[in-house]
Order: C-alpha cells, then structure tokens, then sequence
C-alpha cells in the first residue's frame, strides 16, 4: 500500500472538514472503550491487570530469541505438512503467494482479514496476475466494493455509515436498496457464498504462531476466517514474524486478553488453531497449507530502543482510546496502521522521513499506553521516535530554533525574569477588557481555533515579592 | 516540614495567582514553603519534541534549585510527572545524576495529592458557592493516580456542588507543542471537551493543570462562551467570595 502518511497534516484538515465523516466518527465514538472497560470489571480489575502483565511477559519471551522460535515453529509445521516460506520484503511475500498460485493453477482467492496483506497490496499483485481476490470479511468487502483501504485494525469500515453501505449495495449487489441491517448482512451472504464454493485459494492472516505445534491461530467473529482456511484446496497464511509464541498455554493467556481488550468480549465467536493440511481420512481442510512469514521491517525493532512494539496484539485498543483517532479517523495516518501504533509502525517500516507528522500526532495522554493488554509503552515510544528526528535534524528548523531559545532562555533566570515581566504586561494588554486574546503574535497554531486567555499583566515572582512584603508586615 | 514549591513557568507568566493560591495552601497545611527564585521550567518542551539535551540541562537546574527540601510540590500534573518520573530517564549512565533525580523524584508531588496524602490538610481556606465539574488531566491522572484527591479536597469545600460530566477522564488536546503542531486538531478536541463541560451544567469546569485550562478557556472564549469559568483547583481552594 502507498504510504500518504507526510501529509497527515493535509488529510486530517479534510477529515475535521468532512462532516458526515465527523458524525460517523463521533456515533463510533468510545463504543469499544466502553466495552472494553464493561469486560475489565467483570474479569476483576486487578485480574486483568495481573492478565496485561503476564502477558507483556509472555510476549516478550519469544521476541527475546525471536530466530530461534522462528526455527521451531517452522521444524514443527514443518514436521506436520505445513509449507512455511520466508519473505523479508512484502515484495517477496506477494512473490510467494503468485508462486503457489501458479503452482497449483489457482484463479479465484478468498480471503478473511490480514493486515499483512495491506501492507504488502496483495490484492492489487493477484488482481494483476489474473487472480481474483475475495475479500469476506463483511467490513473488508464494504471497502473492496468502495475500493478504499480499511480505516482501522479490527473494524475497517468504521467510518462509513448504513446509508453509504446500502448505496455501495444497491450499486454492486443489483437489488432494492434497503436499509436494514439483518437484509444488507444477508445480501453480503448471499453474494458470497457462490464464491466461498467456487475459491481455489483462500487467504489469511495470522493473529498468533504457535511454535510449539507449528500451529496458526486465528480469531474472528463471522465465521468467514473458518470458511477462508478450510474450503479451498490451498490455504495460505500471510503473517508477521512478530507474531510466533511459544506454546498453547501461552495462547489461551494471550486469547483472554485478546478478545477482552478489542471488542470486550470474553471470547471471540470463531477461535480456530490451524496445523497442517488435511489429513488422509479427515473430513475437511485445505490439501495444501502454507504459511508466508513475513519480515518487511520488523527486524529493524529486534533489540532496539523501540523494541516493545514488537508485543503488540493487533487489537486496536490504543486506537479505541486514542483521543486524536478519535477526531480525525484512521485514513488521515496514511497507511495501513493508524492511531499510536501506526505512529510507531509506519516510520519504523517505512522511514522516519516519510511519516515526520506521525510521532508528533499525539497528546501523549496516556490512555493508549493504560489499554494496550501488552502493556506497550506507546507515549514513551513516540517520544523516541521524536528525538530520532531532533538528532536527525528532520524536524523544521523553526520548531528547533524555538526550542533551543527557550532552553537557553530558561537556563538564565535574570533575563528569563526580563523576558516574561515584558511578555506578560504585553500579553495581557493585548487581551482587552475580555481578558481574551483572538490573534497572538508569531502564532504557529494557538489562535485559529481557539483564543489564548490573557496573562494577568505580572509574573508570579512579582507577586510574591509583595505577598511576602504583606507576610513580613503581617508577623514582624 | 520544608516544601519546595514548583511554580511551573505558564502559572507565572500567564495566570501567576495560581501559585499564590498553592503558596496559601501549603501554608494552611503547615507548610514551610520555600520558592527557589532562580526557578524556571521543568524542560518538558525539550523532551517532549526530542531536544533531550536542552531537558537535562534544565533537569539538572531544577534539581539544584530543590534538592535540599523536604518535599517538592507543583501545581501541575505534567511538571510534577516530568520531575517524578521521566527526570531519571534523563540520566541514564550518569550514576551521580541519576541517583539525584531518583531521590528527588520520591520527594516530588502534584499540589492536590500532597495536600491529601502527605499533608492530611484539615480544612480549605476558601468559600465558593455553586456546581463545578471536574476534568481530569491526563498526567495527573495516569501518571501520578490523581483523581479522588481533587475530589476529596472540593467536598470540604460546603457550597461546592460536583456535577461529573461524561468522559472527564478524554483529553482535552493540549497536549504541549501538540496544541500549536496540530493546532486544528487541538482545537477540535478542545471542543468536544466544552461540549461535555457543558452538557454537564455546571457553571465552572475545575482541574489542575494549567495548559488544560488554557486550551478549555481558549476554546470556550472562542464560541461565545464568557459564562462558564475555568479555574484550577488551587484557585478555587481558596477562593474568596
């Protein structure tokens, strides 16, 4: 996928100009962090916080030795029929893929989600290449009729509403438009399921590798993800190197803090462990599997100082609680990630150069870091990527200048105390009676949407100064 | 007990009563309060935008300046949290340093949380009669765990009524040199917060942070809104009808 994140500036002014998208984005709203939040309580507080830890722990474990719980899970896929190929680019990763699909003279892929293959533009290789990719996620068969890239991690098609949805229906599906939801879900069946029947190929992400039983494990809610992994005669899972932990036992930690912190759910109404083709006797499942690990830049993470963002899950809580996601929506970041962990991500993979906005797009509130089930340290991550960008002199050399002169400023009190004395008195004249200041001088961004509250006129120092005058008067 | 009271550079330059108002406080708890005058800021700009070096430098002023007291107090979640947490990140292979950041950071708190907790204040010196909402800042609150200490301080208070309004815990969009990078994007949050200030129907909105209160006011000015008042906690703590 095109990576448009150095211009976030750009395309968040259009989403807060885009008012239908601003109301499906305030209707979304804290949805998910509500839920989120209702399935914390109900685990118990201090269980789910004991769960995030345990967690974080479980994750790091493999990270540690990432290349050797790599090799296990291949040894054990391996052992089970499984074929497992290497891909350090996403250029490789889709040469795979076009490889197996020549191999076994495969037309027709359906897929469940993968945002892997978003960030390798899988869909548009296979096209090309004379395979026609399904998408069967219902959010992610929205924006293929609407040939738009998904807005967020789990919930692709948030920011469209039911009348958009029913437009694009009326417009692909050739019948009555209607705008009720069980009749639009049914429609999306319907055309779907002659291609689930007709696919040769399907194609699926990964949430986690187990590399003790050289399994895939995939969670979804529709049943699509079954359907994907085990109707077509091949199966290919496209997924992240990140993604390997070491045992079962570490799975069924990971799938209840998954769930729980995504959608608020105790569980996942699909929860399938995939390991290996179909076996002989076996009633169903793909006679090929394949598992496509990915790299495309994730190495670039092992033991750096940003190393932490390796843990992460994929379940979109940071963007569910990200304030900023929140206003602007998911396709102002760019590319494939949005919210805090695509503002870590997209410059990691994709060059600090070509994302400058991105670790500067944030409040540094906090609220990513307290939600993230693998106790990721967004804030603190984003801040590194900052000063990535300071040292490499990649940010404005306004923004630097200010920045050294007001260091340089605070290091000397007597003409800081100048400064401000001066500072406040014109301030605060400029405020007016209303105390209210429309237009700052030098203003970088303070004053178009909002006014700046007037200073008082004197410093805090000169009004000590004579508090303590009036308390030495007051106790002799 | 020797308090080293943190002004914080906005309060004295922009609403400099803020500081008398932590000053009374502390000394109505008890407090020997001392102001170092050569204090200016704690060096968040710097390491929030990467310029680690200009933050160490003023990390170790600020340092020197309060090192000797019993307690250090702020007005302010985020400064308190940049001394009390991130002052030791600073310092990472510079033993001396580090160890006198750590044993600077114990001593550090945020003004509400010390009145309460270390100081067990008895009473408030302020009478203020109407409803008020509460917003919680963000590093007071996941940073330092401020949140029942503002509330403990404002039920002392007889004629404060509390009206919570929805989400008091969503960032307001201030954010530090967020507020002038991405100053539209600010400003819409800023408004989906006066929006909540307002829906809860409470004449004043109360925190303890005075960037939060800028960004609120700022944007409330900017509607038309000249009723509804924002003050921080200290000012309302002793406020004087």
């Amino acid at each position: 996928m095109q990576v448009a994140s150095i211009h976030f500036k750009r395309r968040a002014a259009s989403a807060l100009a885009d008012e239908r998208l601003q109301g499906n984005l305030k209707r979304f709203g804290s949805g998910f962090a509500d839920k989120r939040a209702a399935a914390r309580s109900a685990f118990g507080v201090a269980a789910f916080e004991e769960l995030r830890a345990a967690s974080a722990t479980i994750r790091d474990r493999p990270l540690e030795h990432l290349d050797a719980w790599l090799l296990r899970f291949e040894e054990e896929a391996t052992r089970r029929g499984t074929t497992v190929l290497w891909a350090e680019t996403a250029e490789q990763a889709c040469r795979h893929v076009l490889d197996i699909c020549a191999r076994h003279g495969l037309k027709k892929a359906i897929k469940s989600k993968s945002m892997l293959s978003e960030e390798a533009g899988l869909n548009e290789v296979l096209a090309a290449a004379g395979v026609q990719p399904v998408e069967t996620d219902l959010g992610e068969y929205i924006l293929q009729l609407a040939d738009e890239p998904p807005s967020h991690i789990i919930a692709p098609a948030i920011h469209k509403d039911l009348a958009q949805v029913s437009e694009l229906f009326e417009k692909h599906h050739a019948k009555p438009r209607t705008d009720d939801i069980a009749r639009l879900t049914r429609e999306a069946r319907e055309t779907l399921r002659p291609h689930f029947l007709s696919a040769d190929l399907g194609i699926s992400g990964g949430n986690f590798l187990v590399a003790e039983t050289g399994s895939v494990a995939i969670v979804t809610n529709e049943g699509n993800g079954r359907m994907v992994t085990t109707l077509p005669r091949v199966h290919i899972a496209i997924t992240g190197i990140e993604k390997v932990i070491p045992t079962l036992e570490d799975l069924s930690t990971l799938n209840r803090i998954l769930p729980r912190s995504a959608t608020g759910q105790d569980i996942e109404n699909y929860f399938s462990i995939l390991t290996g083709p179909r076996n002989a006797g076996d009633a169903d499942g793909p006679e090929h599997m394949y598992v496509v690990l990915v790299d495309n830049g994730r190495t670039r993470l092992v033991g750096s100082e940003l190393k932490e963002m390796l843990r992460c899950i994929r379940c979109g809580a940071c963007m569910n609680h990200c304030p900023v996601f929140q206003t602007v929506g998911g396709h102002a970041y760019g590319w494939v990630y949005p919210g805090p962990m695509g503002s870590v991500l997209t410059p990691v993979y994709n060059g600090l150069e070509n994302a400058l906005d991105l670790p500067q797009a944030a409040t540094l509130c906090g609220a990513c870091e307290v939600a993230c089930p693998v106790m990721i340290p967004l804030p603190g991550l984003l801040r590194k990527l900052r000063e990535q960008q300071f040292e490499q002199e990649l940010r404005p050399w306004s923004e630097r200048a200010a920045l050294r002169l007001w260091g340089a400023l605070a290091l000397r009190p007597r003409l800081y105390r100048l400064v401000t004395r001066w500072a406040a008195r014109i301030l605060s004249w400029k405020g007016g009676k209303r105390g209210s200041i429309a237009r700052l001088p030098f203003d970088p961004g303070w004053t178009k949407g909002r006014d700046f509250p007037a200073p008082e006129g004197r410093t805090f120092r000169e009004l000590y100064a004579e508090y303590q005058r009036a308390s030495n008067w007051r106790r002799p | 007990m020797r308090v080293g009271l943190l002004v914080t550079c906005l309060v004295d330059l922009v609403r400099p009563r803020i500081g008398i108002a932590a000053l009374k406080l502390l000394e109505e708890a008890g407090c020997e309060v001392f102001v170092p005058e050569t204090q200016t800021c704690c060096g968040q700009p710097g390491w929030n935008s990467g310029d680690r070096s200009s933050a160490r430098r003023l990390a170790q002023k600020l340092i020197e300046e309060f090192e000797a007291c019993d307690y250090l107090v702020a007005p302010s979640g985020s400064c308190a949290g940049m001394v009390k947490l991130h002052f030791a990140e600073l310092f990472p292979d510079e033993g001396a340093w580090l160890e006198r950041a750590e044993r600077l950071a114990r001593k550090t708190h945020e003004l509400t949380d010390f009145l309460v907790n270390i100081a067990a204040i008895a009473r408030v010196p302020g009478e203020y009669s109407g409803t008020v909402t509460y917003h919680d800042s963000c590093s007071g609150l996941r940073e330092l765990g401020v949140k029942h200490q503002p509330r403990a301080l404002l039920s002392k208070m007889a004629g404060v009524q509390v009206k919570e309004m929805k989400d008091a815990e969503t960032c307001c969009g201030f954010g530090g040199t967020f507020s002038v990078k991405f100053g539209e994007i600010s400003a819409a949050m800023a408004q989906a917060k006066c929006d909540r200030v307002r829906e809860s129907g409470a004449g004043a909105v109360v925190l303890g942070d005075l960037g939060c209160i800028l960004n609120i006011e700022g944007r409330l000015r900017r509607i038309g809104d000249d009723q509804t008042m924002v003050l921080h906690i200290a000012e309302l703590l002793t406020w004087e009808r």
